[in-house]
Protein backbone atom coordinates (compact mmCIF):
# COMPACT_ATOMS: atom_id res chain seq x y z
CA UNK A 1 0.00 0.00 0.00
CA UNK A 2 1.46 3.27 -0.81
CA UNK A 3 0.81 7.04 1.07
CA UNK A 4 -2.08 8.82 0.24
CA UNK A 5 -3.25 12.29 0.84
CA UNK A 6 -6.69 14.49 1.31
CA UNK A 7 -6.16 16.99 -1.17
CA UNK A 8 -9.57 18.70 -0.96
CA UNK A 9 -12.65 18.87 1.03
CA UNK A 10 -15.99 20.37 1.20
CA UNK A 11 -18.83 20.12 2.90
CA UNK A 12 -22.66 21.80 3.11
CA UNK A 13 -24.36 23.18 6.25
CA UNK A 14 -26.19 20.25 7.54
CA UNK A 15 -30.25 21.51 7.84
CA UNK A 16 -33.29 20.83 5.89
CA UNK A 17 -33.19 21.65 2.27
CA UNK A 18 -36.27 20.17 1.23
CA UNK A 19 -36.58 22.27 -2.35
CA UNK A 20 -33.22 20.39 -2.98
CA UNK A 21 -32.76 17.17 -4.48
CA UNK A 22 -30.24 14.78 -3.06
CA UNK A 23 -27.73 14.97 -6.23
CA UNK A 24 -27.81 19.09 -5.73
CA UNK A 25 -26.58 18.37 -2.14
CA UNK A 26 -24.05 16.19 -3.47
CA UNK A 27 -22.88 18.14 -6.24
CA UNK A 28 -22.38 21.02 -3.86
CA UNK A 29 -20.44 19.52 -1.82
CA UNK A 30 -18.24 17.74 -4.25
CA UNK A 31 -17.75 21.42 -6.43
CA UNK A 32 -16.34 23.02 -3.48
CA UNK A 33 -13.87 19.95 -2.96
CA UNK A 34 -12.72 19.98 -6.10
CA UNK A 35 -12.38 23.71 -5.78
CA UNK A 36 -10.56 23.30 -2.35
CA UNK A 37 -8.10 20.93 -4.27
CA UNK A 38 -7.67 22.88 -7.36
CA UNK A 39 -9.02 20.25 -9.43
CA UNK A 40 -11.75 19.48 -11.98
CA UNK A 41 -14.09 16.44 -12.39
CA UNK A 42 -11.32 15.40 -15.78
CA UNK A 43 -8.87 14.94 -13.09
CA UNK A 44 -11.20 12.65 -10.78
CA UNK A 45 -10.47 8.44 -11.90
CA UNK A 46 -13.03 7.06 -9.57
CA UNK A 47 -16.06 7.92 -7.49
CA UNK A 48 -17.27 6.43 -4.28
CA UNK A 49 -20.86 7.57 -3.29
CA UNK A 50 -22.34 6.85 0.15
CA UNK A 51 -26.11 7.59 1.05
CA UNK A 52 -28.09 5.37 3.28
CA UNK A 53 -31.43 5.62 1.31
CA UNK A 54 -30.74 5.65 -2.02
CA UNK A 55 -27.91 3.67 -2.77
CA UNK A 56 -30.44 0.83 -4.62
CA UNK A 57 -31.27 3.99 -7.00
CA UNK A 58 -27.73 4.72 -8.47
CA UNK A 59 -27.46 8.20 -6.33
CA UNK A 60 -23.52 7.96 -7.32
CA UNK A 61 -24.57 8.34 -11.15
CA UNK A 62 -27.22 10.72 -10.90
CA UNK A 63 -24.94 13.41 -8.81
CA UNK A 64 -22.57 12.92 -11.90
CA UNK A 65 -25.01 13.50 -14.03
CA UNK A 66 -25.56 16.82 -12.85
CA UNK A 67 -21.44 17.94 -12.72
CA UNK A 68 -19.74 15.78 -14.85
CA UNK A 69 -20.19 12.47 -16.39
CA UNK A 70 -17.08 11.44 -17.39
CA UNK A 71 -17.35 7.48 -17.29
CA UNK A 72 -15.42 6.73 -14.51
CA UNK A 73 -16.22 3.16 -12.05
CA UNK A 74 -18.66 4.63 -9.36
CA UNK A 75 -19.07 2.49 -6.16
CA UNK A 76 -22.48 3.28 -4.28
CA UNK A 77 -22.38 2.28 -1.03
CA UNK A 78 -24.47 1.70 2.04
CA UNK A 79 -23.15 0.65 5.76
CA UNK A 80 -25.33 2.04 8.13
CA UNK A 81 -24.37 5.11 9.91
CA UNK A 82 -20.94 4.29 8.80
CA UNK A 83 -21.90 4.78 4.90
CA UNK A 84 -20.25 8.33 4.13
CA UNK A 85 -16.96 6.99 6.17
CA UNK A 86 -16.77 3.62 4.02
CA UNK A 87 -17.04 5.24 0.51
CA UNK A 88 -14.32 7.40 2.03
CA UNK A 89 -12.43 4.31 2.74
CA UNK A 90 -13.47 2.67 -0.51
CA UNK A 91 -11.81 5.71 -2.59
CA UNK A 92 -8.45 5.74 -0.11
CA UNK A 93 -8.09 1.76 -0.81
CA UNK A 94 -8.69 2.44 -4.47
CA UNK A 95 -5.76 4.90 -4.54
CA UNK A 96 -3.63 3.19 -1.68
CA UNK A 97 -3.90 -0.17 -3.88
CA UNK A 98 -2.01 1.59 -6.88
CA UNK A 99 -5.04 1.17 -9.25
CA UNK A 100 -6.09 5.02 -9.68
CA UNK A 101 -3.97 8.16 -8.35
CA UNK A 102 -6.96 10.20 -7.61
CA UNK A 103 -10.66 9.44 -6.07
CA UNK A 104 -13.56 11.17 -4.95
CA UNK A 105 -15.53 10.29 -1.59
CA UNK A 106 -19.20 11.98 -1.46
CA UNK A 107 -21.79 11.46 1.20
CA UNK A 108 -24.98 12.87 1.17
CA UNK A 109 -28.26 12.13 3.04
CA UNK A 110 -31.86 13.90 2.66
CA UNK A 111 -33.49 12.72 5.87
CA UNK A 112 -35.76 15.79 6.54
CA UNK A 113 -38.01 14.85 9.42
CA UNK A 114 -37.97 11.08 9.08
CA UNK A 115 -35.83 10.85 12.57
CA UNK A 116 -33.48 8.51 13.51
CA UNK A 117 -37.38 6.25 14.24
CA UNK A 118 -37.14 6.04 10.61
CA UNK A 119 -36.74 2.44 8.93
CA UNK A 120 -37.85 -0.95 9.81
CA UNK A 121 -40.66 -1.77 8.55
CA UNK A 122 -41.12 -4.65 5.74
CA UNK A 123 -42.95 -6.91 4.55
CA UNK A 124 -45.87 -9.10 6.49
CA UNK A 125 -48.21 -8.82 9.23
CA UNK A 126 -47.91 -5.86 11.17
CA UNK A 127 -49.68 -7.91 14.11
CA UNK A 128 -45.99 -9.44 14.37
CA UNK A 129 -44.30 -6.33 15.26
CA UNK A 130 -41.89 -6.38 18.24
CA UNK A 131 -41.45 -2.83 19.00
CA UNK A 132 -42.29 -2.21 22.18
CA UNK A 133 -43.46 -5.48 22.61
CA UNK A 134 -40.52 -7.48 22.96
CA UNK A 135 -38.32 -3.97 24.12
CA UNK A 136 -36.71 -1.55 20.96
CA UNK A 137 -34.59 -2.03 17.99
CA UNK A 138 -34.46 1.69 17.84
CA UNK A 139 -31.69 3.15 18.12
CA UNK A 140 -32.61 5.87 20.99
CA UNK A 141 -33.00 2.20 23.00
CA UNK A 142 -30.05 1.00 22.42
CA UNK A 143 -27.86 3.84 23.13
CA UNK A 144 -30.12 4.38 26.07
CA UNK A 145 -29.44 0.59 27.18
CA UNK A 146 -25.31 1.27 26.10
CA UNK A 147 -25.61 4.13 28.58
CA UNK A 148 -27.05 2.33 31.45
CA UNK A 149 -24.53 -0.39 30.55
CA UNK A 150 -21.53 2.12 31.62
CA UNK A 151 -23.89 3.38 34.86
CA UNK A 152 -24.21 -0.18 36.01
CA UNK A 153 -20.06 -1.17 35.74
CA UNK A 154 -18.48 1.81 37.06
CA UNK A 155 -21.71 4.65 38.37
CA UNK A 156 -21.92 7.23 35.65
CA UNK A 157 -24.34 9.68 36.18
CA UNK A 158 -27.24 10.47 33.90
CA UNK A 159 -25.49 14.54 34.44
CA UNK A 160 -22.23 13.33 33.51
CA UNK A 161 -23.67 11.96 29.98
CA UNK A 162 -25.97 15.60 29.60
CA UNK A 163 -22.22 17.69 30.23
CA UNK A 164 -21.22 15.82 26.83
CA UNK A 165 -24.61 17.70 24.99
CA UNK A 166 -23.46 20.80 27.43
CA UNK A 167 -19.56 20.69 25.53
CA UNK A 168 -20.45 19.80 22.38
CA UNK A 169 -23.26 22.84 22.19
CA UNK A 170 -20.88 24.88 23.02
CA UNK A 171 -18.68 23.69 20.35
CA UNK A 172 -21.08 24.40 17.82
CA UNK A 173 -21.07 28.10 18.55
CA UNK A 174 -17.85 28.40 16.05
CA UNK A 175 -19.18 26.11 12.94
CA UNK A 176 -20.81 27.37 10.73
CA UNK A 177 -21.80 23.86 9.18
CA UNK A 178 -23.70 22.95 12.15
CA UNK A 179 -27.25 22.46 12.05
CA UNK A 180 -28.09 23.94 15.26
CA UNK A 181 -25.12 26.45 16.89
CA UNK A 182 -27.11 26.73 20.18
CA UNK A 183 -25.55 26.68 23.21
CA UNK A 184 -27.47 24.79 26.28
CA UNK A 185 -27.16 24.17 29.60
CA UNK A 186 -26.83 21.39 31.52
CA UNK A 187 -30.51 21.94 33.72
CA UNK A 188 -31.84 22.70 30.01
CA UNK A 189 -30.61 19.17 29.06
CA UNK A 190 -31.66 17.06 32.23
CA UNK A 191 -34.58 19.03 31.90
CA UNK A 192 -35.65 18.52 28.21
CA UNK A 193 -37.69 15.65 27.92
CA UNK A 194 -36.92 12.38 27.97
CA UNK A 195 -36.60 10.16 24.42
CA UNK A 196 -35.10 7.35 26.32
CA UNK A 197 -33.50 7.30 29.23
CA UNK A 198 -31.11 8.77 30.45
CA UNK A 199 -31.03 10.65 26.80
CA UNK A 200 -33.34 13.41 26.73
CA UNK A 201 -34.17 15.48 23.40
CA UNK A 202 -30.67 17.97 23.62
CA UNK A 203 -28.99 14.26 24.13
CA UNK A 204 -29.97 13.03 20.85
CA UNK A 205 -28.41 13.85 17.57
CA UNK A 206 -31.12 16.23 14.82
CA UNK A 207 -31.94 14.35 11.59
CA UNK A 208 -31.73 16.47 8.91
CA UNK A 209 -29.90 16.86 5.24
CA UNK A 210 -26.42 17.62 4.12
CA UNK A 211 -23.36 16.16 2.02
CA UNK A 212 -19.57 16.19 2.40
CA UNK A 213 -16.92 15.57 -0.41
CA UNK A 214 -13.36 15.07 -0.25
CA UNK A 215 -10.31 14.43 -3.00
CA UNK A 216 -8.25 12.12 -2.12
CA UNK A 217 -5.03 11.42 -4.68
CA UNK A 218 -1.09 9.50 -4.43
CA UNK A 219 0.96 11.01 -1.86
CA UNK A 220 3.34 11.72 -4.71
CA UNK A 221 0.79 13.35 -7.01
CA UNK A 222 -0.67 15.50 -4.36
CA UNK A 223 2.05 17.90 -4.29
CA UNK A 224 1.12 18.77 -8.14
CA UNK A 225 -2.22 20.45 -6.04
CA UNK A 226 -1.46 21.47 -2.75
CA UNK A 227 1.23 22.29 -0.57
CA UNK A 228 -0.83 20.61 2.59
CA UNK A 229 -2.05 17.49 1.80
CA UNK A 230 -3.37 15.66 4.73
CA UNK A 231 -1.86 12.01 4.90
CA UNK A 232 -3.94 9.21 5.35
CA UNK A 233 -2.38 7.21 8.19
CA UNK A 234 -4.75 5.14 8.92
CA UNK A 235 -8.18 3.79 7.57
CA UNK A 236 -9.97 0.92 9.19
CA UNK A 237 -13.73 -0.74 8.93
CA UNK A 238 -14.18 -3.50 11.56
CA UNK A 239 -17.39 -5.33 11.61
CA UNK A 240 -19.10 -6.61 15.10
CA UNK A 241 -17.35 -10.00 16.13
CA UNK A 242 -18.90 -12.64 17.97
CA UNK A 243 -19.39 -11.42 21.73
CA UNK A 244 -21.86 -12.89 24.51
CA UNK A 245 -24.78 -10.23 23.86
CA UNK A 246 -24.05 -9.09 20.65
CA UNK A 247 -27.17 -10.60 18.98
CA UNK A 248 -29.49 -8.95 21.32
CA UNK A 249 -27.86 -5.83 22.44
CA UNK A 250 -25.28 -4.22 19.79
CA UNK A 251 -22.16 -4.35 21.37
CA UNK A 252 -20.80 -0.95 19.94
CA UNK A 253 -17.59 -1.43 22.34
CA UNK A 254 -15.66 -4.21 20.81
CA UNK A 255 -15.95 -3.24 17.47
CA UNK A 256 -14.81 0.51 18.05
CA UNK A 257 -11.75 -0.79 20.52
CA UNK A 258 -10.77 -3.53 17.83
CA UNK A 259 -11.19 -1.03 15.09
CA UNK A 260 -9.07 1.54 17.18
CA UNK A 261 -6.29 -1.60 18.09
CA UNK A 262 -5.81 -2.03 14.10
CA UNK A 263 -5.69 2.01 13.37
CA UNK A 264 -2.96 3.18 16.13
CA UNK A 265 -0.97 -0.03 15.29
CA UNK A 266 -0.84 1.10 11.17
CA UNK A 267 -0.66 4.59 12.06
CA UNK A 268 2.38 3.57 14.37
CA UNK A 269 1.17 5.90 17.20
CA UNK A 270 -0.93 6.06 20.51
CA UNK A 271 -3.53 7.74 21.83
CA UNK A 272 -1.66 10.15 23.60
CA UNK A 273 -0.36 11.20 19.79
CA UNK A 274 -3.90 12.46 19.27
CA UNK A 275 -4.72 16.33 18.87
CA UNK A 276 -8.20 16.05 18.21
CA UNK A 277 -11.05 13.39 17.66
CA UNK A 278 -14.29 13.67 16.19
CA UNK A 279 -15.90 10.50 17.21
CA UNK A 280 -19.78 9.06 16.69
CA UNK A 281 -21.72 11.11 19.57
CA UNK A 282 -24.95 10.58 17.93
CA UNK A 283 -26.44 9.89 21.39
CA UNK A 284 -24.37 11.59 24.34
CA UNK A 285 -24.36 8.28 26.17
CA UNK A 286 -22.47 7.05 22.73
CA UNK A 287 -19.68 9.65 23.36
CA UNK A 288 -19.08 8.46 27.24
CA UNK A 289 -18.31 5.09 26.24
CA UNK A 290 -15.85 5.77 23.52
CA UNK A 291 -13.69 7.81 25.28
CA UNK A 292 -12.69 4.63 26.56
CA UNK A 293 -13.07 2.49 24.02
CA UNK A 294 -10.83 4.83 21.97
CA UNK A 295 -8.51 4.39 24.81
CA UNK A 296 -7.85 8.32 25.41
CA UNK A 297 -8.46 7.16 29.23
CA UNK A 298 -8.23 4.55 31.23
CA UNK A 299 -11.32 2.20 31.98
CA UNK A 300 -14.13 4.02 33.91
CA UNK A 301 -12.61 6.99 33.43
CA UNK A 302 -14.78 8.58 31.04
CA UNK A 303 -17.30 10.13 33.33
CA UNK A 304 -14.20 11.93 35.20
CA UNK A 305 -12.76 13.32 31.64
CA UNK A 306 -16.30 15.21 31.17
CA UNK A 307 -16.13 16.33 34.54
CA UNK A 308 -12.70 18.07 34.27
CA UNK A 309 -13.58 19.32 30.69
CA UNK A 310 -10.81 17.72 29.43
CA UNK A 311 -12.64 16.73 26.13
CA UNK A 312 -13.51 20.74 25.68
CA UNK A 313 -11.79 22.72 22.67
CA UNK A 314 -8.61 23.88 24.92
CA UNK A 315 -8.45 21.30 27.20
CA UNK A 316 -5.79 17.91 26.69
CA UNK A 317 -7.70 16.20 23.69
CA UNK A 318 -10.58 18.16 22.04
CA UNK A 319 -13.97 15.92 21.44
CA UNK A 320 -15.98 16.82 18.48
CA UNK A 321 -14.49 20.22 18.20
CA UNK A 322 -17.43 20.42 15.33
CA UNK A 323 -20.07 20.38 17.59
CA UNK A 324 -20.30 16.60 16.89
CA UNK A 325 -23.39 14.82 15.54
CA UNK A 326 -25.71 16.12 18.61
CA UNK A 327 -25.06 19.81 17.11
CA UNK A 328 -23.71 19.27 13.42
CA UNK A 329 -26.44 16.83 12.57
CA UNK A 330 -26.48 13.29 11.41
CA UNK A 331 -27.23 13.17 7.59
CA UNK A 332 -26.15 9.42 7.78
CA UNK A 333 -24.42 9.17 4.25
CA UNK A 334 -22.84 12.47 4.67
CA UNK A 335 -21.68 11.99 8.08
CA UNK A 336 -18.47 9.98 7.60
CA UNK A 337 -17.26 12.43 4.56
CA UNK A 338 -18.10 15.40 7.05
CA UNK A 339 -15.79 14.52 10.11
CA UNK A 340 -12.98 13.74 7.63
CA UNK A 341 -13.28 17.25 6.44
CA UNK A 342 -13.43 18.49 10.04
CA UNK A 343 -10.20 17.08 11.19
CA UNK A 344 -8.80 18.00 8.11
CA UNK A 345 -9.37 21.81 8.44
CA UNK A 346 -7.95 21.56 11.77
CA UNK A 347 -4.69 20.16 10.62
CA UNK A 348 -4.40 22.65 8.34
CA UNK A 349 -5.27 25.63 10.77
CA UNK A 350 -8.23 26.45 8.53
CA UNK A 351 -10.47 25.60 11.58
CA UNK A 352 -11.70 29.48 12.52
CA UNK A 353 -12.76 30.19 16.30
CA UNK A 354 -12.97 26.53 16.89
CA UNK A 355 -8.96 25.69 15.87
CA UNK A 356 -7.64 22.66 17.88
CA UNK A 357 -4.46 24.80 18.19
CA UNK A 358 -1.54 23.34 16.45
CA UNK A 359 -2.96 19.88 16.07
CA UNK A 360 -1.03 17.72 13.93
CA UNK A 361 -2.69 14.21 14.01
CA UNK A 362 -6.53 13.72 14.07
CA UNK A 363 -9.02 10.77 14.43
CA UNK A 364 -12.50 10.66 12.75
CA UNK A 365 -14.27 7.18 13.79
CA UNK A 366 -17.80 6.46 12.94
CA UNK A 367 -19.72 3.75 13.94
CA UNK A 368 -23.28 2.13 12.02
CA UNK A 369 -25.31 -0.41 14.12
CA UNK A 370 -25.68 -3.74 12.81
CA UNK A 371 -22.73 -3.28 12.76
CA UNK A 372 -19.32 -1.33 11.44
CA UNK A 373 -17.20 0.89 12.58
CA UNK A 374 -14.49 2.75 10.56
CA UNK A 375 -10.94 4.92 11.66
CA UNK A 376 -9.20 7.27 9.68
CA UNK A 377 -6.46 9.04 11.60
CA UNK A 378 -5.18 11.66 9.57
CA UNK A 379 -1.74 13.81 9.61
CA UNK A 380 0.14 16.73 8.93
CA UNK B 1 -57.09 -28.64 20.62
CA UNK B 2 -59.21 -31.45 21.59
CA UNK B 3 -62.81 -30.54 20.51
CA UNK B 4 -65.86 -32.06 20.33
CA UNK B 5 -66.51 -32.93 16.58
CA UNK B 6 -68.75 -31.17 14.06
CA UNK B 7 -70.24 -31.95 11.23
CA UNK B 8 -68.04 -28.93 9.55
CA UNK B 9 -64.91 -27.88 10.87
CA UNK B 10 -64.83 -24.49 11.01
CA UNK B 11 -61.49 -22.84 10.09
CA UNK B 12 -59.65 -23.04 13.46
CA UNK B 13 -57.95 -20.34 15.41
CA UNK B 14 -54.71 -21.02 16.73
CA UNK B 15 -52.05 -19.04 18.91
CA UNK B 16 -49.04 -18.03 16.93
CA UNK B 17 -45.72 -16.81 18.83
CA UNK B 18 -44.59 -13.33 17.71
CA UNK B 19 -40.95 -14.89 17.35
CA UNK B 20 -40.09 -18.04 16.03
CA UNK B 21 -38.32 -18.99 19.43
CA UNK B 22 -40.97 -18.75 21.36
CA UNK B 23 -42.23 -22.00 21.37
CA UNK B 24 -46.13 -22.62 22.49
CA UNK B 25 -46.50 -26.24 23.39
CA UNK B 26 -49.62 -28.01 21.49
CA UNK B 27 -50.37 -30.01 24.65
CA UNK B 28 -50.91 -26.69 26.36
CA UNK B 29 -47.86 -26.44 28.64
CA UNK B 30 -46.30 -23.68 29.48
CA UNK B 31 -44.37 -21.46 26.73
CA UNK B 32 -40.37 -21.58 26.63
CA UNK B 33 -38.09 -19.76 25.29
CA UNK B 34 -35.91 -22.42 22.83
CA UNK B 35 -32.47 -21.70 22.40
CA UNK B 36 -29.36 -23.43 20.72
CA UNK B 37 -26.16 -24.93 22.01
CA UNK B 38 -22.96 -25.51 20.00
CA UNK B 39 -21.46 -28.85 20.90
CA UNK B 40 -17.83 -27.65 19.95
CA UNK B 41 -17.74 -24.43 21.92
CA UNK B 42 -20.53 -24.49 24.21
CA UNK B 43 -21.73 -20.94 22.88
CA UNK B 44 -25.59 -20.37 23.47
CA UNK B 45 -27.85 -18.55 21.23
CA UNK B 46 -31.68 -17.46 21.52
CA UNK B 47 -33.58 -19.34 18.66
CA UNK B 48 -31.45 -21.43 15.93
CA UNK B 49 -28.45 -20.54 14.30
CA UNK B 50 -27.07 -22.09 10.50
CA UNK B 51 -23.38 -22.48 12.38
CA UNK B 52 -21.84 -21.23 15.24
CA UNK B 53 -21.04 -17.46 15.16
CA UNK B 54 -18.15 -18.01 17.69
CA UNK B 55 -16.25 -21.21 16.63
CA UNK B 56 -18.10 -21.62 13.38
CA UNK B 57 -18.47 -25.36 14.04
CA UNK B 58 -21.50 -26.29 11.22
CA UNK B 59 -22.55 -29.79 13.39
CA UNK B 60 -25.97 -29.50 14.09
CA UNK B 61 -26.65 -27.69 17.70
CA UNK B 62 -28.15 -28.98 20.70
CA UNK B 63 -31.78 -27.83 20.74
CA UNK B 64 -32.55 -26.56 24.56
CA UNK B 65 -35.11 -25.18 26.50
CA UNK B 66 -34.70 -21.57 28.27
CA UNK B 67 -35.03 -20.97 31.26
CA UNK B 68 -38.12 -18.90 32.26
CA UNK B 69 -36.02 -16.98 35.08
CA UNK B 70 -33.37 -14.33 34.97
CA UNK B 71 -31.26 -11.40 35.51
CA UNK B 72 -32.46 -7.71 34.89
CA UNK B 73 -28.75 -6.44 32.66
CA UNK B 74 -29.81 -3.31 31.42
CA UNK B 75 -32.94 -0.57 30.16
CA UNK B 76 -33.70 2.06 29.26
CA UNK B 77 -37.31 4.08 29.52
CA UNK B 78 -38.59 4.49 25.92
CA UNK B 79 -40.95 7.52 25.94
CA UNK B 80 -40.34 8.26 21.69
CA UNK B 81 -40.91 4.81 19.71
CA UNK B 82 -42.07 4.38 16.11
CA UNK B 83 -45.66 5.37 15.35
CA UNK B 84 -48.41 3.45 16.68
CA UNK B 85 -46.38 2.11 19.79
CA UNK B 86 -47.55 2.68 23.36
CA UNK B 87 -44.97 4.56 25.48
CA UNK B 88 -43.65 4.63 27.99
CA UNK B 89 -42.48 1.57 28.28
CA UNK B 90 -39.53 0.05 29.65
CA UNK B 91 -36.83 -1.81 27.23
CA UNK B 92 -34.35 -4.35 28.98
CA UNK B 93 -31.81 -6.90 28.41
CA UNK B 94 -32.26 -9.46 30.42
CA UNK B 95 -29.65 -12.24 31.17
CA UNK B 96 -30.88 -16.15 31.23
CA UNK B 97 -28.78 -18.56 33.17
CA UNK B 98 -27.75 -20.54 29.84
CA UNK B 99 -25.93 -17.67 29.19
CA UNK B 100 -28.01 -16.40 26.95
CA UNK B 101 -29.28 -12.51 26.90
CA UNK B 102 -32.77 -11.76 25.63
CA UNK B 103 -34.10 -8.24 24.51
CA UNK B 104 -37.27 -7.40 25.76
CA UNK B 105 -39.86 -5.38 27.95
CA UNK B 106 -40.10 -5.67 31.72
CA UNK B 107 -43.80 -5.11 32.58
CA UNK B 108 -45.58 -5.12 35.96
CA UNK B 109 -43.10 -1.96 37.27
CA UNK B 110 -44.11 1.58 36.87
CA UNK B 111 -41.62 2.92 33.73
CA UNK B 112 -39.18 4.66 36.23
CA UNK B 113 -35.65 4.24 36.12
CA UNK B 114 -36.12 4.13 40.63
CA UNK B 115 -38.01 0.61 39.97
CA UNK B 116 -35.54 -0.79 38.30
CA UNK B 117 -32.41 -2.55 39.99
CA UNK B 118 -29.57 -4.06 37.91
CA UNK B 119 -29.50 -7.64 38.71
CA UNK B 120 -32.79 -7.65 40.32
CA UNK B 121 -34.89 -11.06 39.69
CA UNK B 122 -37.47 -11.36 36.58
CA UNK B 123 -39.65 -14.41 35.23
CA UNK B 124 -41.23 -14.53 32.36
CA UNK B 125 -44.80 -14.22 31.35
CA UNK B 126 -46.56 -14.23 28.06
CA UNK B 127 -49.81 -13.41 27.01
CA UNK B 128 -51.98 -12.49 23.83
CA UNK B 129 -51.74 -9.37 22.40
CA UNK B 130 -53.64 -8.72 19.29
CA UNK B 131 -54.87 -10.94 16.58
CA UNK B 132 -53.01 -11.07 13.02
CA UNK B 133 -54.65 -10.61 9.49
CA UNK B 134 -56.25 -14.62 9.86
CA UNK B 135 -57.36 -14.54 13.14
CA UNK B 136 -55.12 -16.10 14.80
CA UNK B 137 -54.43 -15.02 18.60
CA UNK B 138 -50.53 -13.51 18.63
CA UNK B 139 -48.41 -14.28 21.73
CA UNK B 140 -45.96 -12.15 23.14
CA UNK B 141 -43.54 -12.40 26.39
CA UNK B 142 -41.97 -10.23 28.89
CA UNK B 143 -40.68 -10.23 32.16
CA UNK B 144 -41.52 -9.29 35.69
CA UNK B 145 -39.96 -8.66 38.79
CA UNK B 146 -40.10 -11.94 40.14
ZN1 LIG C 1 -19.22 -22.94 18.73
Amino acid sequence: MRDVAVIGVGMIKFGRYPEKTVPELAAQAILLALKDAGATMKDIELMTSGNLYQSNAMIGQRILQVIGQTGIPIINVANACATGSTAFREAYMSVASGAYDMALAVGSEQMGKMGLLGGGGGGGDPAYSTEGVLGSGLMPAVFGMAGVEHMRKYGTTQEQFAKVSVKNHKHSMHNPYSQYQTEVGLEDVLNARVVSWPNTLYMCCPTGDGAAAAIVCSMDKARQFTTKPIRIAASVLTSDPWTQRDLTMPDINTLTRNAAKEAYEKAGITPEDLDLIELHDCFATAEILHYENLGICGEGEAGRMIDEGATTVGGKIPVNASGGLLSKGHPLGATGVANVCEVVWHLRGEAGNRQVEGAKVGLAHVIGLGSACTIQVLEK
Amino acid sequence: MAEAPTAEKPQEKTQKPIVPFLRIPADGGKPYLQGSRCKDCGATYLGGRMACSKCFSTEPMEDIKLSDKGELHVFSIVHQSAPGVPTPYVAAIVDLPEGVSVRCNIAGVEPDPQNLKFGMPVQMTTETIRTDREGNDVVAFSFRPA
